[in-house]
């Protein structure tokens, strides 16, 4: 996981809208409720409306059209008036389908809660029914029971119950297989509770959302079906009358009267999805990913929005491979902004090495992929500074530029090489697809260079592993692919995030080495993200240690390493254990980096820092030279001599 | 691959051996005399009795099952009274036509929702991605049988240009051209809802695949935006759909008993409608298991794809 993807999701929980406002928020779900209610209400209110009585036949007034005098939908073949028989007819669908969902719900939760508890042969045995209900096409065994019951509504009802009975089951089991070995049950029934009681009082309460979500997603299919047995002429028997039953009398007349069967339709249309909508808004109400908007699509590349752009490098940089200036990258949140990079200057020389340091969240990865635009839009935005290749803006040029600099001049190591490569095909031919969207080569020439590479990388028996898919490597042999694929085009900057620290320590030596020899070889830049101060003095000529999103330390790698400046590099460099001794985690330093979304005035490592003093805490600390070698630290006190550390 | 088809295909044998058990259970339930039910209140004392002891329903319950699967293996599942032929035959004859509107629905189904939820994912919010995600909700909150009807009165009836019902002209049609003019209105109707279904689920798929590190990989590889889409980011989301296309196969099956109702296509659904309505519960029977039974083949069918499409899943 990046840090750019961990920054996102920690959506702020202060001031979260209530449920309800959310809900009205979503205007579709909110305009569905209201016509659901609406539609509830006049059914419910229909033997009070001035209205004539559904079944009274009237032949002289066969098939009026709608909108006449006194029959505002018209009437029947018989002369009924269709207004009243729609809502009558309505009053009953709704009744059929509802009692039709409580009465799935009631057995279907039933079985589910006691599949879910009791656990081993009864949960077994209760499942393999229900995975035989659902072997069934799903209207079809409703067919069965209703040809053996006979047509029928209470018939159609019990059918259409059943047949839904097996997605209750499933729901309820699921969330009671875990809730049953929670330590509150075992408190209850070692308390002496009867299991009829445990069930009822502790287990009933923590389902039940999830039966009522079952229901709300089901009751609209219910309605729907039960509709449909009865326009086949099975459910609801004349007199009797529901939605279906009349659509399927007033087909025979589909084509002299169509109004007959189109209006109970588009009832039974109305109310299905009337249901959709608030079921819709009460499932994307319960998803937290759908809220904090992480399900967006990222763009093909970061969004760029500067307020103002300098035309050209500064003068300091002008001769440098890859240079940063002052550059801004931000997440936005709903009403949150996280400056996940601030102000941040880096500078790479050709076939220099780079290493940039800090915690997880220090916005040390987003930096290195707000390069290639990398960073995920939205919620990811540059909003300041430009970045340098060759003295070209990359934040501004074309993205068919920017598709041919990815992989090509500057590529890219991943940290999780398992989640880093497509699981679905196999790793010579992604090395292959590298080489292919950079050189025009053909087929043969391809297979050729995707196995030097292989080998260069150093994997074994390379032209069998050339079809082996992602899964069947070790994690070593995938990254070692992963830097195949990076070295693929010669590139002149390898950005390389955290590439070692998804593998075992072993291998992680090995990774290095392998790293380090090639860059050497093939005369290649490298920018090296981590957190491990180990990394950096086996690879690194330079280091940029970062905090809170900003530099606040930088210098060549051994002196930075022989004297931190920086109170927080100090801790860093503490941290690293001796290789293969422990984990390696920053469990050293005590307390959290701030969240950069409200970072503190002064200081952003005042609260961690003992050195800390009042001043820390006011205005801006800048990063400020020490010495000349390029030294520079962020910090009023700094442990080593001849800073010039301004307020 | 063949060993794992060959293995799926033994696991299936218990799952039709419990759709035979439900089937039985269900017609066991019949309430009063079975004899009466299935030959109607009009049967002489002597029709009933002969039926009984043909079906051996005086035997006791579990020696009814093994006859009456026993028949069934070897084909024999029985006479329809109200058609006055054997079950297996009729239901036979009718199935095909159903395969035909179901596979053809099923068809464009998959292709339409596959499109409709990459376009969505690709567009997401904008006003492609409203259009088609409006689509999708009137779509799935659509009574199909209504749906038929409204296609009918528009199609046929207004503007002429396809026929209302049936498979083939009755006179002068039977030709493969004739059989697709009858095929368009019905098989369209069927396969909105399953459309809506598979589009909603392809755009969930995608716009989750997209989040991935691999198609961060993709671009930082210097792909063009269409290989990362339509190369590493559908194939990963269609191994999420396919299991899906399997599961939408039963509700066509199912929904083809009222779209062939409404359009008079002579399928097996419609048969069982007819044979319900005449209580002819040996063709209710043998209907009900034949679909049944197409329908654990349909699954397999899509797990076996999903198993080609997908490495991870061992063989
Ligand atoms: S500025 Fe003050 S609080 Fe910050 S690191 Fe330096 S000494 Fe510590």
């Amino acid at each position: 996981m990046t840090a750019a993807a961990a920054t996102a999701k920690e959506p702020p929980r202060a001031r979260r809208p209530g449920a309800w406002a959310l809900f009205a928020n979503n205007r579709l779900a909110a305009a569905g409720l209201v016509i659901l209610v609406a539609i509830v209400l006049v059914a419910l209110a229909a033997p009070l409306l001035p209205l004539p009585p559904p079944d009274i036949t009237d032949p002289a007034n066969r098939l009026i059209r709608p909108l006449q005098e006194g029959h505002l939908l018209g009437t029947d073949q018989l002369g009924r008036d269709l207004l009243s028989r729609l809502l009558y007819g309505t009053r009953m669908s709704l009744a059929v389908g509802v009692s039709a969902t409580l009465v799935a719900a009631l057995i279907g939760s039933l079985l589910g809660l006691i599949a879910g508890y009791a656990g081993g042969r009864t949960d077994n045995v209760l499942m393999r029914g229900i995975d035989m209900l659902m072997a069934f096409p799903y209207i079809l065994l409703a067919l069965a029971i209703v040809a053996v019951l006979g047509p029928g509504l209470m018939n159609a009802l019990y059918a259409i119950a059943v047949v839904n009975i097996p997605f209750f089951a499933r729901n309820i089991r699921g969330i009671t297989l875990g809730l049953a070995r929670r330590e509150f049950v075992d408190a209850a029934r070692l308390s002496g509770k009867s299991n009829v009681a445990i069930l009822g009082t502790e287990i009933l309460p923590n389902v039940l959302p999830t039966i009522v979500i079952t229901m709300s997603t089901t009751v609209g299919w219910m309605i729907l079906e039960t509709a449909g047995l009865s326009f086949l002429g099975l459910g609801a028997q004349p007199p009797q009358a529901d939605l279906g039953s009349m659509l399927g009398e007033g087909r025979k007349l589909l084509f002299n009267a169509p109004h007959v069967s189109i209006i109970p339709g588009v009832m039974i249309f109305a109310i299905v999805m009337s249901i959709n909508l608030v079921g819709d808004g009460i499932r994307d109400l319960l998803d937290p990913r759908l809220r904090s908007g992480a399900l967006a699509r990222p763009a093909a590349r970061t969004a760029v929005n500067r307020e103002s752009v300098a035309d050209a490098p500064r003068e300091e940089n002008a001769n440098a491979l890859l240079a940063l200036e002052g550059l801004n990258t931000r997440f936005e949140v709903g009403d949150e902004i996280y400056h996940a990079v601030n102000e941040v200057d880096l500078k790479l020389n050709a076939e220099d090495c780079l290493g940039v340091v800090g915690e997880s969240g220090s916005g040390k990865s987003v930096t290195a992929m707000s390069i290639l635009g990398l960073v995920p839009t939205p919620a990811g935005r540059i909003v300041g500074g430009r970045v340098n290749f060759h003295g070209d803006d990359l934040l501004s040029v074309p993205l068919e530029r920017l598709r041919t600099l990815r992989g090509g001049a500057i590529a890219c190591i991943f940290q999780d090489p398992l989640s880093s490569l497509h699981p679905l095909f196999p790793v010579g031919e992604q090395v292959a697809e590298a080489i292919r969207a950079h050189q025009p080569l053909s087929k043969e020439e391809v297979r050729q260079r995707t196995l030097e590479l292989l080998q260069l990388v150093q994997i074994p028996n390379a032209e069998q592993r050339l079809s082996a898919y992602p899964h069947e490597l070790s994690g070593g042999m995938r990254q070692r692919v992963c830097i195949a694929m990076a070295l693929a085009n010669d590139p002149e900057v390898v950005i390389a995030d955290e590439p070692t620290t998804a593998l075992d320590v072993t291998v992680q030596a090995q990774m290095l080495r392998l790293l380090n020899r090639l860059r050497r070889e093939r005369n290649a830049a490298v920018l090296f993200i981590t957190h491990d101060f180990g990394v950096v003095s086996e690879i690194c000529d330079r280091v940029a240690v970062m905090y809170a999103g900003r530099i606040v330390e930088t210098g060549p790698a051994e002196d930075v390493i022989h004297a931190p400046a920086h109170p927080y590099t100090r801790k860093l460099i503490d941290c690293v254990p001796v290789l293969g001794e422990q984990d390696r985690q920053l469990d050293a330093i005590p307390g959290l980096p701030p969240a950069v979304n409200r970072l503190p005035e002064g200081c952003a490592f005042a609260d961690r820092c003992d050195r800390a003093r009042d001043d820390c805490r006011v205005g801006n600390v800048e990063l400020a030279a020490l010495n000349k070698e390029g030294r520079a630290v962020r910090c009023l006190y700094p442990l080593v001599e001849g800073a010039e550390g301004s307020g | 691959m063949g060993a794992y088809i060959l293995r799926r295909l033994i696991f299936a044998i218990p799952v039709l051996f419990g759709l035979t058990v439900i089937v039985f259970a269900i017609m066991a339930l019949i309430p009063g005399d079975p004899a009466v039910a299935i030959l109607g209140s009009y049967a002489t004392p002597e029709n009933v009795e002969k039926l009984n002891r043909d079906l051996g329903l005086d035997k006791p319950l579990v020696q009814q099952y093994v006859t009456w699967v026993g028949n069934m293996l070897q084909g024999d599942f029985g006479r329809s009274y109200s058609l006055n032929r054997p079950v297996l035959d009729e239901v036979l004859e009718r199935f095909s036509a159903t395969l035909i509107l179901a596979g053809t629905a099923l068809l464009l189904c998959s292709v339409l929702g596959l499109i409709a939820g990459i376009v969505s994912a690709v567009r997401q919010f904008g006003w492609a991605d409203r259009v088609i995600t409006f689509a999708v909700l009137i779509g799935i909150s659509t009574p199909s049988f209504w749906l038929g009807l409204l296609l009918i009165l528009l199609f046929a009836v207004t503007w002429q240009l396809l026929p209302a019902s049936g498979m083939y002209a009755i006179y002068g049609g039977g030709d493969l051209p004739d059989l697709l003019k009858h095929l368009i209105l019905p098989a369209v109707t069927l396969a909105v809802v399953a459309t809506g279904v598979i589009a909603r689920l392809t755009r969930a798929a995608m716009l989750e695949v997209l989040r991935q590190d691999y198609v961060r990989t993709a671009r930082a590889k210097g792909l063009t935006e269409r290989q990362v889409i339509y190369r590493h980011a559908f194939r990963a989301a269609l191994v999420a759909v396919i299991p899906v296309i399997g599961i939408q196969a039963g509700f066509v099956l199912g929904g083809a008993v009222y779209i062939e109702t409404v359009f008079q296509w002579p399928g097996i659904g419609a048969m069982l409608v007819k044979a319900i309505s005449t209580r002819d519960l040996l063709l209710v029977q043998g209907g009900v298991l034949v679909v049944a039974a197409s329908y654990v083949l349909f699954n397999l069918l899509a797990d076996v794809a999903q198993h080609m499409l997908d490495p991870r899943l061992k063989l």
